[in-house]
């Protein structure tokens, strides 16, 4: 397919008006490490963000940064590095998940699935931490939302909206973002041996208590693997896992920084699933009932061919075998179940994202109009209508 | 006063007894106020300074009935303004004359506590301590926690977005909020979010959150609860300038601290607090941090230790570490009481609510000084140091002919300033009628046309407190119509490959 690759607000202005005169739906992506998550996209054209790259504002001490919305990931993540600072969001290697190639992966992709890793339940989704942004909606027409700073209520949060809108609303040229400091140390205190339900009942109890947990995820493999991740300072870090120890007993197994750092890497890339099953499912529920909602879908036999539960519980990545699942997975469930990763047969025969309620649809199909009345961007990738 | 509103609608007006009946067909009678004596009590928000009586006061207590004044008010084609508690600081909730005031005070319920999922669904009218006092002894609570906690509802949090001195390290209302019901122009009802995380779709939550009361009437709020830290202590630490104050806040953030509240007094705000109630803060400093460090006790020990050194460094002539609770809420009194403090020299004043970003403080600080010169007002700044949310509060006195009009210009003068190095016109406290007027400083018609045009798409007639945020109405007729151009242009520059 053509691309288009604007280089800066102009150009891609310049790009959306021709497509929108010439009514030629669009394909907006940055590297295309995420082509393979939602619906097949009709389009016309490519259009890339990929030349729209590079940091413009950085300032460690005030929290923020600002880059072009094609900015790779690993390039803004070396520069927050050199400062001891990070993304907090965690956002995954989507390229490792869909099974391409690892290391991929732009700013603006991460901010247009509202990506969100292990930190999600301290310190929230990529969502959280959009500050402001530029942006042409499919009308063609340039518009900002936000700012660059910490707090802000002037208007709309229209940063909310781009976030997790896949690419449907407005393509984003500038995307400014809060950054954390990165913790002086961690570690995950790991324990072995939990089914699905004592682990979940045991991260959640743990995240009732005061001491501060940073990730809590179950892995039933190599007979059970449940982290909870520590970080801060030494000090502080030492004396919470000496109470988490002492709350639940002493069978349990310390990683430090590097073993640690890869755990939660796994965890995030959903790399315990690698190479299994032909669907990746991804589950928000109620974290407590994280592993009754694995354990009704195991039995609605469902070719499952592993699972991974992270936030608690809260998060239920589902691997599975070849099939038409998405009403069995979502039968009854009180959340949402999105299919990460399916052929392109199957994402055709049924919906990748949660069906809404019509009120709710209806509202979500008005809200996309008013950003893209003729459905030039991305037409159809979240689903009928959107 | 200088705020235009738009226009009551003559029609709305004529309809007024019809439009009575109707609601006391669907409301108790006691539930609809029509009568001057009773609506005196909704005619403004805690910004005093406009006063407007609504058409009628609606006062609902159940969800159907909210959705059935918002179906009459659809069919009659009549505006809606939402009231949460009524503590707006930027004129939110101010009452419209051809408009139903919907006071959500009567849905006062905490609904459901699930401390195993560590939320709680509550009503919207439920006040923002409310939620923290009951789930206390259970050792949990919900984080942002505005001055007016006390009074101030859950769903006018999220009608505003509202924060408080925590949100550095916990985040604003829009971070701690798992899903809503709302009810939409016409009676239409929608839930967002649940007791999950994220979801996929549109965030209209997000969208919702901070949407002034413009996009829906919330009815039911999940929040997130948190468990409360083992342990919190605070530092009170004076400087003999207003730069080497904020000096000391960039060290600490850039040392990869972030404290759980980071506030800053400048020194008539100093002594305005010290006169209204001795709390021992240094008269004579130009700034005064208070810094609250919460976590692990460890923790907590070691960041005193750092953070004191820190603001021996930045030149602090003060430096205390609270040793007990008693100590630390101490540090806290002479902050907490600095609206009352600077009200009680005023005699009136004017909060302002800009976000800058930190690094400019000390520059602003000093523009503020001058400005106050030109306007003849004096002015006392408190300042969310760790997010850069600055408060100047404009002391005038309204009995004085021409001083609510000096406030007023002095204090877009200071917004301007705000938005000028790279702030923003309102941090926390919303744009409301306050700061409508000057929403084209910061955003251009483009900006701003998009955003009405989301408003549209929950909207289309403008019924939902119109004349709020936007300083014009556009018809979404027109706001729709497509101006096509470019079809000729090949674009030969554009790179293809």
């Amino acid at each position: 397919m053509e691309e288009l690759a604007p280089r800066d607000e102009a150009e891609l202005e310049e790009a959306i008006a021709w497509a929108v005169a010439r009514e030629v739906p669009l394909a907006v992506e940055g590297e295309g490490s995420k082509r393979g998550f939602g619906h097949v996209v009709e389009a016309g054209r490519r259009l890339t963000t990929a030349a729209m790259r590079g940091v413009s504002l950085y300032e460690p001490a005030e929290l923020v940064l600002t880059a072009g919305a094609g900015t790779p990931l690993r390039e803004i993540q070396g520069l927050l590095d050199q400062q001891g600072q990070q993304l907090a969001f965690e956002p995954a290697d989507y390229g490792a998940i869909l099974g391409g190639p690892a290391g991929r992966g732009t700013l603006g992709g991460a901010v247009a699935i509202n990506a969100s890793g292990p930190r999600r339940i301290r310190a929230g989704a990529a969502r959280d931490h959009v500050l402001g942004f530029r942006a042409v909606s499919g009308r063609g027409e340039p518009f900002k939302s936000g700012g660059r700073v910490m707090k802000n209520v002037t208007g709309y949060d229209l940063s909310k909206l781009m976030a997790g809108s896949h690419g449907t609303l407005g393509v984003m040229s500038e995307i400014t973002v809060k950054v954390l400091p990165r913790p002086e140390t961690e570690e995950t205190v790991v324990f072995r041996g939990l089914d699905d339900a004592a682990a979940v009942a045991l991260m959640t109890r743990a995240s009732g208590l005061p001491t501060e947990v940073s990730g809590f995820a179950h892995a039933p493999d190599e007979g059970g693997r449940t982290g909870l991740r520590l970080e801060g300072p030494a000090v502080s870090v030492a004396g919470r896992r000496e109470s988490l120890l002492k709350h639940f007993g002493g069978e349990a197994e310390v990683l430090a920084d590097a073993a640690s750092r890869a755990f939660w890497e796994e965890v995030r890339d959903v790399r315990m699933l690698a190479g299994r099953g032909e669907q990746l499912w991804r589950l928000s529920v109620a974290p407590a009932d994280g592993a009754a909602v694995a354990a009704r879908l195991a039995q609605a036999v469902l070719p499952v061919a592993g699972r991974l539960f992270d936030w608690a519980g809260g998060l239920l990545w589902l691997a599975l075998e070849a099939g038409r699942h998405g009403a069995a997975v979502r039968e009854g469930l009180a959340g949402h179940a999105a299919c990460v990763r399916a052929p392109e047969a199957v994402r055709a025969a049924e919906p990748v994202f949660h069906p809404q309620p019509p009120a709710l649809a209806a509202l979500s199909r008005r809200v996309k109009e008013s950003f893209d009345p003729k459905r030039i961007l991305n037409p159809g990738r979240m689903g009928e209508g959107l | 006063m200088s705020l235009t509103m738009p226009a009551p609608e003559a029609a709305i007006l004529e309809n007024r007894d019809r439009l009575i009946r109707r609601l006391r067909a669907i409301l108790p009678d006691e539930s609809v106020i029509a009568e001057e004596a009773g609506m005196r009590a909704y005619e403004c928000d805690a910004l005093t300074m406009y006063r407007q009586l609504p058409l009628v006061v609606a006062l609902p207590e159940t969800v159907p009935q909210v959705q059935a004044v918002m179906a009459l008010a659809a069919e009659m084609n009549v505006k809606v303004v939402p009231r949460g508690a009524g503590t707006s600081l930027s004129g939110g909730a101010m009452p419209l004359g051809d408009g139903i005031l919907l006071a959500m005070g009567k849905f006062n319920r905490i609904l459901e506590i699930d401390y195993e999922n560590r939320c709680a669904r509550v009503q919207p009218g439920v006040a923002n301590l409310a939620i923290s006092d009951a789930v206390a002894a259970r050792g949990f609570y919900y984080a942002p926690d505005p001055s007016s906690q006390i009074a101030c509802s859950i769903g006018g949090n999220v009608g505003e977005n509202s924060g408080g001195v925590h949100c550095l390290k916990y985040g604003l209302t829009t971070n701690n909020i798992l899903g809503l019901e709302i009810v939409l122009m016409g009676g239409g009802i929608v839930r967002l979010g649940g007791k999950h995380l994220d979801s996929e779709g549109y965030d209209l939550m997000g969208l919702m959150t901070g949407s002034e009361g413009l996009l829906g009437v919330i009815t039911e709020v999940t929040v997130r609860l948190l468990p409360k830290p083992e342990t919190a202590r605070g530092l009170l630490l004076a400087f003999p300038t207003v730069e080497a104050g904020a000096g000391c806040v960039a060290d600490i953030i850039a040392a990869g601290i972030i404290p759980g509240g980071l506030e800053m007094m400048d020194g008539p705000a100093i002594r305005a607090a010290e006169d209204f109630q001795p709390c021992g803060y240094p008269t004579d400093a130009a700034s005064l941090l208070i810094c609250e460090l919460d976590g692990e006790a460890s923790e907590v020990d070691h960041l005193v230790g750092r953070v004191s050194a820190m603001a021996r460094d930045a030149g602090a002539t003060t430096i205390r570490a609270s040793e007990s609770e008693e100590e630390r809420l101490g540090f806290w009194a002479g902050r907490k009481n600095s609206f009352p403090a600077v009200g009680a020299i005023g005699p009136d004043y004017l909060c302002m609510d800009g976000t800058i970003p930190r690094g400019r403080l000390a520059e602003v600080l000093a523009g503020i000084t001058e400005l106050a010169g030109r306007h003849g007002l004096r002015v006392a700044n408190v300042f969310h140091a760790g997010d850069g949310n600055l408060h100047p509060l404009i002391l005038y006195d309204a009995n004085r002919p021409g001083d609510i009009e000096k406030a007023e210009a002095f204090g877009a003068d200071i917004l301007k300033l705000c938005v000028a190095v790279g702030g923003v016109l309102t941090g926390e406290h919303g744009v409301g009628v306050e700061k409508r007027d000057l929403m084209g400083t910061m955003f251009t018609q483009a900006d701003l046309d998009q955003q009405q045009r989301v408003k549209c798409a929950f909207d289309p007639e403008h019924r939902l407190n119109p004349g709020k945020v936007f300083p014009t109405l556009r018809r979404c007729a027109e706001l729709g119509r497509m101006h096509v151009r470019g079809g000729a242009l090949p674009f030969p520059d554009l790179p293809r490959f």
